[in-house]
């Protein structure tokens, strides 16, 4: 069955995520960070930052919920049950900080068939409370058997 | 290390960590990722997986961690960009390891991966850090 490439373009509602202090603390320590700015307050105030840093990946947390729509959109007919997370891209530019909000932007950037694989790549755009760009994700999710 | 100090060809310290028993299961509350593969050893093994398996993006943070190690915080790491193969697992060392591929206009270009047991699980890593 080939792949249903109609829905690239597509662009998905924007989802909000306010980054939360212990939210912040809580991943950084899932994933070993010991620089204090990620865990520390006055830490990340005396290293000139507002509040407590995201670790670049926290991007995962604020951009996920935008990714998950297209992932179960039923004009994709992407089929979940045989999906692996093949590749990842993040390009960022200013930190996030505890207080940011982040609106995130997920739109189909390419659906095609390699090999009898599907190959389907979503991208997230993630900008914060000053309209900065804070994050830009490519994911490519590989389908098998399609 | 500073990256000032980075050279072309240089190796960037290595991470080496070992995921605990309930690893995934503190990575799934703080991500918000429950794949029911990462955090049930009964369910992961009736889908055909030797058991739980490591989250790819609680790897790629290890590839990050040892990107911003190197290059002396957060806000120097511009772009990771990874390919996932296999899997991992809990309770094995994970060693993320890189190089530097090119020093230029204040930028240096790692590539990098990651393995366990000696197998690739990040692959063709390629990071960006500014100075």
């Amino acid at each position: 069955m080939p792949v249903n490439t109609k829905a690239i373009g597509k662009t998905y509602e924007p989802v909000v995520y306010a980054v939360g202090r212990e939210k912040i603390r809580e991943y950084a320590r899932a994933v070993g960070e010991s620089d204090p700015v990620h865990l520390d307050v006055q830490a990340a105030r005396a290293a000139g930052y507002a509040d407590v840093v995201a670790p670049p990946m926290f991007a995962v947390v604020y951009s996920a919920p935008a990714v998950g729509p297209p992932i179960f959109d039923p004009e994709i007919e992407l089929n979940f049950a045989m999906m692996v997370h093949g590749g990842q891209e993040f390009v960022w530019g200013p930190v996030v900080v505890a207080g940011d909000e982040i609106t995130t932007t997920a739109s189909v950037k390419d659906i095609s068939e390699r090999d009898g694989r599907g190959y389907y790549v979503f991208e997230s755009v993630s900008t914060n409370q000053r309209g900065e760009e804070v994050c830009r994700g490519t994911w490519t999710n590989i389908v098998r058997g399609v | 290390m500073a990256m000032a100090q980075l050279q072309a060809g240089e190796q960037i310290p290595e991470v080496k960590v070992t995921p605990d028993k309930y690893l995934t299961v503190r990575y799934a509350g703080a991500s918000g990722d429950f794949n029911p593969i990462h955090i049930d050893e009964e369910f992961a093994k009736a889908v055909g997986l030797p058991g739980r398996i490591l989250h790819g993006l609680w790897t790629m943070a290890q590839v990050a961690r040892a990107q911003t190690q190197a290059a002396g915080g957060p806000a120097h790491l511009k772009r990771l960009s990874v390919q996932f193969r296999g899997m991992g697992v809990p309770e094995q060392e994970v060693v993320v390891s890189g190089t530097v591929s090119e020093l230029r206009d204040g930028r240096a270009l790692i590539d990098t991966v990651a393995e366990q047991a000696g197998k690739q699980i990040i692959r063709n890593a390629q990071a960006e850090l500014e100075l």
